[in-house]
């Protein structure tokens, strides 16, 4: 490990001008930075823990909106029984996240931020070649043991996974993230998470120097009956192999689709929001045949490389079954 | 008390099945199963801390509690810190390895690579009486043999200064071709002749068979990935050297830290108290504790080296991929008549590893006729080493595999299969059982698990969107058995310690050996303490291959039996006992007081004994050794495997038996497979502590889903990297794969088999398990897997 500056920040105005610095990084839990510290692909020459800074690890829920400071801990959000009331999506993806260990230390704001767990990305001194680590020179993965890599969203330079779980639940429902810099901005979730292009060490839209404060998540209908479904061969503490984002909104006969709400993690190169599948849900009845109709759009475009075709097999399956859990009819 | 000899000793098995799965079974299954007057004998109570009591881990408040001091927690003045550094290439040479970088970084002391020219000497493996389970040694040439192979070691003031340091270093390969897969039309198969069997005409009976099938069963490279990561302590002092090494035989350890320096082996200790699992990978010290030896001679200081969790993916070897083809040829009615087997698995390029697939194929069913081959094939990899249950545990996966295809194509349930074509004696070696419980396991786990309510056709049990499966799998593991050495020391305090070199690899030792001596001593067993693992202890063979309890038991109890046999003599012996006028054989030793027979009250407590006539202590020392064993012998025994006796060495065939009974749910979709409940019933004989022994086995078990579903080393086939070289990514089961688990002790005491009348219990308790998960599965699907592991490509849509 490099040696490091430590420096911990009294307040946000430190923290950002302190970040100011080149090779600087933020340490919330350390849950992503440490453990990609130790693996030689981050290497800061100092951190700033914002861990004290005040007033960003709240949870407030209002007629309108969930807000979640970025300091709050996964666990503490996962429990919130505001948050499970009028969207279960969000505590199921935080639940169905990392180890006990790791939610109780990670932070929201850091989650958002979790690096690939590509593993040619992550084996630095076998694979210098990485055009995450190093643009243009090159990707192991593309031709190496791709099980666990994207099937939308790739480019020729990049298919690295996005590997998160709370930020699928967030592109399906709108969310947006509050980011402060040299001034404060508002970015949806959507837009924040970047495409690979030929640029794939640019992850997100936050710029050197800017901190996320936290996120907001609209409340609808379709988020009150939402669900996470996650599907992987351990039961537990392992990434998707394909995961669903869903919720639904019923007209007043209570049988008919209003609106759905579809995204997917685990195949794709950053949280995959699946427009056609809910348009082609939309004012539809709400039964077995039609959602399985539908979850077969959510694929269109999706490429296999040699290991990850089952991907493409089972993710419409996952979208599917996480549609009927919410509609009641699994 | 019932003589293990006694004709009726087949109700011990009640008795075992009670002690083992405790007061919550007793209305199920097995207990059922007991008529009345042997129900009786089933609730009468071990008495505490007795042989056969359930009694908890004597250890386990010291782990709990953290204070327990594992080898790198030794805590040493100026420790220095050894990081490696290992080749990103499978074969080639080294140019040039630039390391001014790395010497100019902050706190770093030295860096040794193969320019450094410090000898490090080939060890003697264990099949040329040796106890090493590699000869590669580090640092020697600028070969490299495999991808992650050691190239460097760089010490620092700091762990974290020395992995800076280490990440500093540059090397320049000259790569040559590797050879990375023993499907490579380049590689050389060796035939392994020593352990092929033929009888009868295989391939004739097979051809006229009117029944037959047929398949490839294939496993991937798995690792053992114990918790505590390999890592030691090496410190001189002038020319004696100490290794704390997290070691399961201290004194293989010690002859191969002395083969490796040069070093007279007196001159060797090695100390290993607590190991943080080892499952067979700590039987040897690994190449890395011989550069951790040579930092700390060179600097005169001690050095601590810990491998990363990735670096011990490559440091050392788990089990080898295998492959098997296997064809079993049976009559209309069931009957075997032939089993042609032919197996591979890989080993490296400069090193042999032997993963016998026939270890069962030749042993669990009788056949008219069988041909059973095995070779390995070198490939450009570290050397495969061993994982609980080497060779039982992939030769049955495909014998167990392929059973279950036979009966599923006669349409017979897999248990009247297997009892139709029972071995009445060891088919190979042609000399009966010592004991088979193994009907008593069929029947005690059947009934069990509900076995008779299984509905023998594929994709016919389902509960909502959930296939379910049920399948069973028979296991064995055989007795091995090496003699060793224990003391007793009787203190004029009261306190008795029981010592031997032996080590407690977490499985219990510390708790059944207190438990030998209080049983013979009278004492309670909370005043018995039991020191183990260190090479100036008493000489005690590796604790592997599901031996090392059944040696100890032997050699304590026989140490207890002579301690008590001299305190007797003492009392009635000595001028200034209490009971100096008793006769010896009148005297006894009962709940730590001697007393004569005749009388209740009126004894002497063993340390007012001793005060009385001025011992300070009493120390006995006894062995399982034959008598007049000499000291080379006594030697040869604890640094070497070349006294290990085979299964068939008592004129009886021994073995540990099982049955595994498992339920799994398939996700109809999605081709997830959970494991709802599993059932097993053991026959590792005599049983010395219920719940220890039952830990082993549901750790086992546990293992064995993992085995089935999950563990599979990714081997980049450009490179030979081993790409999920990690915890995230080499999954091995959690808690919420595991299931609720029932075991039941079917076991009888064989004293044929150890002096003790026990038998294999850690290595058993994974044999079985992943061909039951996989019958399982293709009962839930009708989908047969014959590659594990059992993930969500191969069976999505199922």
């Amino acid at each position: 490990m490099r040696a490091l500056e430590y420096l911990r920040a009294p307040d946000t105005a430190t923290a950002l001008r302190e970040a100011a610095q080149p090779g600087t990084r933020f340490l919330a839990g350390g849950t992503t930075l440490v453990d990609l510290m130790k693996c030689g692909v981050e290497r800061p020459a100092r951190v700033i823990d914002i861990t004290h800074l005040p007033g960003l690890d709240e949870v407030t829920v209002s007629d309108t909106a969930i807000r979640i400071g970025a300091l709050a801990k996964m666990s503490q959000v996962a429990a919130d029984a505001r948050v499970r009331t009028v969207a279960p999506v969000i505590s199921e993806a935080l639940w169905r996240a990392a180890s006990a260990q790791l939610r109780n230390m990670a932070s929201i704001g850091g989650n958002l931020l979790q690096r690939t767990r590509c593993t040619y990305f992550r084996d630095t001194a076998a694979y210098p070649n990485c055009n995450k680590r190093n643009p243009g020179s090159g990707c192991a993965a593309m031709d190496g043991l791709n099980r666990n890599h994207a099937v939308l969203g790739a480019s020729d330079a990049c298919i690295a996974t996005y590997p998160g779980d709370l930020a699928v639940a967030l592109v399906a429902f709108d969310a947006t993230v509050r980011i402060m810099g040299r001034f404060e901005r508002v970015v949806p979730v959507d837009q924040f998470f970047r495409l690979p292009g030929d640029r794939p060490d640019l992850e997100h839209d936050l710029a050197p120097g800017e901190m996320i404060l936290g996120i907001e998540i609209p409340l609808s209908d379709a988020l009150r009956r939402s669900h996470y479904l996650k599907v992987r061969d351990r039961a537990s503490y392992e990434f998707a192999a394909a995961s669903a984002a869903v919720g639904i909104a019923l007209e007043a006969d209570g049988r008919t689709i209003r609106e759905a709400r579809v995204a997917l993690g685990g195949v794709a190169t950053k949280p995959w929001r699946a427009r056609a599948v809910e348009q082609a849900l939309a004012g539809k009845p709400l039964n077995e045949a039609v959602i399985r109709d539908a979850a077969a759009q959510a694929m269109a475009g999706a490429q296999a490389r040699e290991h990850n075709a089952y991907k493409i097999a089972l993710a419409p399956k996952v979208v599917a079954r996480a549609l009927m859990s919410a509609g009641g009819i699994a | 008390m019932t003589s293990p000899l006694n004709p009726e000793l087949k109700r011990r098995t009640l008795v075992q099945a009670t002690m083992m799965t405790g007061a919550a079974l007793t209305a199920s299954g097995a207990a059922q199963a007991a008529a009345p007057a042997e129900a009786n004998a089933v609730r009468q109570p071990v008495k505490h801390g007795a042989v056969g009591s359930s009694l908890s881990r004597a250890d386990g408040a010291v782990k709990v509690k953290g204070t327990a001091r594992y080898a790198i927690e030794q805590p040493l003045a100026r420790m220095a810190y050894g990081v490696l550094v290992q080749s990103t290439i499978p074969a080639g040479r080294i140019r040039a390895i630039d390391t001014a970088a790395t010497r100019a970084s902050p706190g770093v002391l030295a860096v040794y690579t193969h320019e450094s020219g410090f000898r490090i000497n080939r060890p003697k493996r264990d099949l040329e009486g040796g106890a090493a389970t590699e000869v590669f040694v580090p640092l020697q040439d600028n070969l490299v043999r495999w991808n992650g192979q050691h190239i460097a070691i760089v010490v620092a003031e700091s762990f974290e200064q020395a992995t800076e340091a280490a990440a500093l270093v540059t090397v320049a390969y000259e790569a040559s071709e590797a050879l990375l897969h023993p499907t490579d039309s380049r590689a050389h198969p060796q035939p392994m002749d020593a352990i092929k069997a033929e009888w009868g005409d295989a391939a004739a009976a097979f051809a006229s068979a009117p029944v037959k099938v047929e398949g490839v069963y294939t496993t991937p490279r798995e690792y053992n990935v114990p918790m505590e990561p390999h890592a030691c302590v090496a410190a001189w002092e002038g020319d004696r050297l100490t290794v704390w090494e997290p070691s399961q035989w201290v004194g293989g350890a010690r002859q191969v830290i002395s083969e490796w320096m040069g070093l007279d082996i007196e001159k060797v200790r090695v100390v290993s108290p607590y190991v943080g699992g080892g499952f067979g990978s700590k039987i040897a010290p690994h190449p890395h504790v011989s550069l951790a030896c040579i930092a700390a001679r060179e600097l005169g200081r001690p050095v601590k080296v810990s491998l990363t969790r990735p670096q011990t993916f490559t440091g050392l070897g788990g089990r080898p991929r295998t492959h098997q083809r296997l064809a079993l040829g049976a009559t209309r009615d069931g009957q075997l008549v032939s089993i042609v087997h032919e197996g591979w698995n890989e080993t490296a390029i400069d090193d042999t590893h032997v993963e016998p697939t026939n270890s069962v194929t030749t042993l669990m069913y009788a056949t008219p006729n069988l041909s059973s081959r095995h070779s390995i094939i070198p490939v450009n990899t570290v050397n495969p080493s061993w994982l609980r249950a080497p060779g039982e545990n992939p030769s049955t996966y495909a014998l167990e595999t392929a059973m279950d295809e036979l009966a599923h194509t006669l349409g017979m349930d897999p248990v009247a299969l297997r009892l139709k074509n029972w071995a009445d004696q060891d088919p190979k070696a042609k000399i009966p059982w010592t004991t088979r419980q193994l009907r008593e396991a069929y029947a005690a786990g059947a009934e069990a698990f509900g076995w008779s309510r299984r509905n023998p056709a594929p994709r016919s049990m389902r509960e909502g969107r959930e296939l379910i499966g049920w399948g069973m799998a028979a296991g064995t593991y055989p007795v091995w058995r090496q003699p060793g050495e224990a003391k007793i020391i009787l203190h004029a305090d009261g306190r008795v310690e029981v010592h031997s070199g032996g080590v407690d690899i977490g499985t219990g030792t510390y708790t059944i050996l207190a438990q030998a001596a209080a049983e013979v001593l009278g004492v309670p067993v909370e005043r018995v303490s039991v020191s183990l693992g260190d090479t100036d202890l008493p000489r005690a063979p590796v604790a592997g291959g599901s031996q090392l309890a059944n040696i100890l038991m032997g050699a304590v109890h026989t140490a207890a039996v002579a301690t008590r046999t001299e305190l007797l003599n003492l009392a009635a012996s000595d001028p200034k006992s209490p009971l100096r006028s008793a006769r010896v054989n009148d005297l006894v030793l009962e709940n730590g007081q001697i007393r004569p027979s005749r009388r209740p009250t009126g004894g002497v407590a063993i340390a007012d004994l001793l005060k009385a006539v001025e011992r300070e202590r009493l120390e006995v020392h006894r062995d399982t050794f034959p008598t007049g064993a000499t000291e080379a012998q006594r030697n040869a025994g604890n640094r070497s495997f070349t006294l290990m006796q085979p299964a068939t060495a008592s004129g009886g065939s021994a073995h540990a038996w099982s049955a595994q009974f498992v339920e799994v749910r398939v996700d109809e979709d999605f081709g997830t497979v959970r494991v709802k409940r599993m059932v097993a019933a053991f026959d590792s004989g005599l049983v010395f502590n219920p719940k220890l022994a039952r830990s082993q086995w549901i750790g086992g078990m546990i293992m064995g889903i993992g085995q089935a579903l999950l563990e599979e080393g990714l081997i980049d086939p450009r490179d030979g990297r081993v790409v999920n070289a990690n915890l995230a990514d080499y999954a091995v089961a959690v808690n919420a794969d595991v299931p609720e688990i029932q075991t039941i002790s079917v076991g009888i005491p064989d004293l044929q088999a150890t002096p003790r009348g026990g038998k294999a219990v850690g290595e058993l308790g994974i044999v079985g398990v992943a061909a039951a998960i996989s019958n399982a599965v293709f009962h839930a699907t009708g989908k047969r897997i014959r590659d594990l592991p059992i993930t969500i490509e191969k069976l999505v849509g199922a």
